[in-house]
């Protein structure tokens, strides 16, 4: 078994702790992971990408090829169609629908719907609403994290246990409004 | 001893710790800054290893060198580039009579992340005419460095680890092994080994040629470079180094025959091995990560009696990362279908962040411009290298640490007025000290702006190595005149002020300097939320 994940957002929509997330899900489960991350200069308030690679054997590579990725995770929708080179034709394309705008040339937000619709693979999710619910907003990266868990293969009692060793030091009602917001995504 | 998940620069920091190290130095540079980090972080809780980052490259190379002269075992870190700047200790460390382990770790650039050039670093390491290892995961950064002090200290040279982006922040499980006590500190009974003086340096070059045949034998002995041989196919084999070889490991899996193949990961390039492989096919593919190192040796200058292909035929892209991409292309294997959108997407480059000092500082030096037919504003390595792109347009050249004064004084030297030169403090306190004190000897027309956000920004935040309060008077003492240093505030609210003051300056037929202070918000944030990272 592997999956392979292209994790996609702009720098600081907290894409490094989403790929965390997963990671530390799959390891508890006993898998393998290699996750490949973008430092320096590279993350400030541009386009960002990191890797994530799971499997019961051996990972050679940090980076996913074209055509292999079994999913897109992005934390805004212009960037989930950035990468649609790495998606395999059968692979899931899950996205917040929330976009980040801070460049003046932005599409037209429901142009990107269309786009995102039309490679049939999307998986759509209103992060901001979850996280709102779920009474923190910065808990939206932990609900796409739930909408790609379901999906994934590594069990929802692993990632939940992630999350809590991720907020640990942030007192409990974090953690709760992380794991309400991660339920919620899983819809 | 156990298994930790590692970024590659924290399992190279973690060898380097559990080899026993006494010190360690760098400074910041991506992608080789999480390096020292981890080493700092793990001195705050245990006693016993001092770390530090230093003023620059060089510096901090030669400090590490003071620890190896004790016999202490010292890892000292940078980015490729950075090594040019610590080029002339690297090179003569070479002769040295290295006593204790002597480590130093280079993270390469392929694909400009993050740099201004894109450089292989194995060839410093050729050139010093010592050793180097290329790991490929974040296990080997782990047992190479530990392995290279063991060498270091067998041959008495310094060796260097190169490292390359992706290996470098990319993270996995490391299993770690039992911790070395660190060497006793004892001077070295051989000081002629550390003079190179003409008469004994020439002693110390012919040491260092004559101990080239044992560093080969060690390379060619090496389980870090492993020949298999298919005699069954001969149609071609393959050579591979660095991450080269794991994304051939994923392609070699669809090829009809595996090939023989040659991981080469220490260096000098084990000679005989290639030799072995060359004969027993008709084609090499050289796959690896930078340059053509390894390929330029083997295709040399005259023919021969096998095909080479790799980067100088096109097979492998000459520039760029290696990825699962082009090396399926150069195995000759399709490429694999994914989803496309016929919607233009539009690119979003890095920015500055959002009320970033340096946006205030160049809007104001902007609106200064204006009153001016022409201008030259010069700048240097850092986040406000940013100011290149819109909506700033504020800034005219970016050449390397600390090339913004030099350059702007032989512009302005050349007849050119006004000019302007645009640095960091923390890239000041790098390499623009001197060429300020250049432009002070010739009291050269020009302006210096120092952009002081008390930061290490670029690379994640860590502490300049003076505090702003110092700067002004490190500026006065190397004889700026007091009239012509102004401290500015970038905010919106002195805009109309700081806009004067530029004016001013800029008319200035002299050398002054304007230090526009204000920290950096995520240095600010970090500071507020109390945690160091």
């Amino acid at each position: 078994m592997k999956y392979d994940i292209i994790l996609a957002g702009v720098g600081g929509q907290g894409v490094l702790s989403v790929a965390a997330g997963i990671a530390t899900g799959a390891m508890l489960q006993g898998l393998q992971v290699r996750q490949s991350e973008v430092h320096g200069m590279a993350q400030r308030g541009g386009a960002v990408m990191s890797h994530l690679r799971i499997s019961d054997t051996e990972i050679p590579g940090d980076l996913v090829g074209e055509g292999s990725a079994d999913m897109i995770l992005s934390m805004e929708p212009l960037e989930a169609l950035r990468y649609l080179a790495y998606l395999k034709p059968d692979g899931k394309l899950v996205t917040a629908s929330d976009p980040f705008i801070n460049i003046p040339n932005y599409p037209d937000e429901e142009l990107i719907k269309s786009k995102v619709d039309a490679t049939g693979a999307g998986v759509v999710v209103d992060a901001k609403a979850i996280a709102k619910e779920s009474g923190n907003l910065r808990a939206a990266n932990m609900a796409m994290v739930g909408a790609a868990s379901t999906f994934l293969p590594v069990e929802q009692k692993n990632i939940e246990k992630a999350i809590e060793n991720m907020f640990a030091s942030k007192g409990d009602t974090i953690i709760e409004q992380n794991i309400k917001a991660f339920r919620a995504g899983r819809g | 001893m156990g298994e930790l998940v590692l970024l590659g620069d924290e399992a190279l920091a973690l060898g380097a710790i559990d080899a026993g190290i006494s010190s360690a130095y760098g400074y910041p540079g991506t992608p080789s800054s999480e390096i020292m980090e981890y080493v700092l972080k793990y001195s705050e809780t245990n006693d016993g290893i001092f770390a530090s980052w230093s003023s620059n490259e060089k510096t901090a190379y030669e400090e590490a060198l003071g620890a190896s002269f004790v016999g202490r075992r010292v890892l000292v870190t940078m980015k490729h580039v950075g090594l040019n700047v610590a080029a002339d200790p690297f090179m003569n460390s070479a002769l040295l009579d290295i006593k204790g382990g002597f480590v130093i770790a280079v993270a390469d650039d392929p694909g400009m992340h993050s740099s201004q050039g894109e450089q292989d670093s194995r060839y410093f390491a050729a050139f010093a005419r010592t050793m180097c290892f290329e790991p490929r995961n974040q296990q080997e950064c782990y047992e190479m460095t530990r392995e290279a002090f063991e060498v270091s200290e067998r041959f008495h040279i310094p060796v260097m680890i190169r490292l390359v982006t992706r290996l470098a922040h990319s993270r996995a499980v490391v299993n770690t092994a039992p911790v070395k006590p660190q060497n006793p500190m004892e001077k070295t009974d051989n000081t002629k080994g550390w003079m190179l003086l003409p008469a004994l340096a020439r002693k110390n070059w012919a040491s260092l040629l004559e101990r080239q045949s044992s560093f080969l034998e060690y390379t060619t002995a090496s389980e870090y470079n492993p020949l298999t041989i298919n005699s069954d196919f001969t149609e071609f084999g393959v050579i591979t180094s660095g991450l080269g070889k794991n994304y051939y490991d994923e392609a070699k899996q669809e090829l009809p025959e595996l090939p023989s193949h040659l991981h080469i990961s220490a260096y000098p390039v084990p000679v005989d091995k290639v030799r072995e492989l060359a004969e027993n096919v008709k084609k090499i593919i050289v796959i690896e990560e930078g340059c053509t190192f390894i390929e330029d040796y083997l295709r040399g200058y005259l023919p021969q009696a096998i095909e080479i292909s790799g980067k100088q035929d096109g097979e492998v892209p000459l520039t760029g990362e290696l990825n699962p991409d082009n090396i399926r292309k150069s195995l000759g294997l399709a490429a694999k279908d994914g989803h496309a959108t016929d919607m233009d997407i539009p690119g979003r480059p890095p920015q500055l962040c959002k009320g970033c000092p340096h946006a205030d500082t160049y809007a104001a030096l902007n609106e200064a411009r204006e009153a001016f037919d022409n201008s030259i504003v010069t700048s240097d390595i850092g986040c406000y290298s940013l100011g290149a792109l819109p909506p700033h347009n504020a800034i005219e050249t970016i050449i390397c640490m600390g090339a913004s004064i030099g350059t702007a004084k032989g512009a302005a030297e050349a007849g050119f007025k006004p000019v302007v030169s645009v640095i960091g403090d923390s890239t000041f306190l790098h390499s623009g000290i001197s060429p300020l004190i250049d432009a002070v000897s010739c009291n050269t027309p020009m302006t210096v702006v120092i952009l002081d956000n008390g930061t290490v920004a670029m690379t994640g935040g860590q502490t300049t190595i003076m505090p702003s309060s110092r700067l002004k008077t490190l500026i006065e003492g190397i004889g700026i005149e007091a009239g012509h240093i102004k401290t500015i505030i970038p905010l919106k609210k002195h805009h109309a002020e700081n806009v004067e003051i530029f004016k001013t300056e800029m008319n200035y037929q002299g050398i002054s300097v304007i230090i526009a202070l204000r920290e950096c918000l995520e240095t600010a944030k970090k500071k507020k939320s109390g945690g160091s990272k």
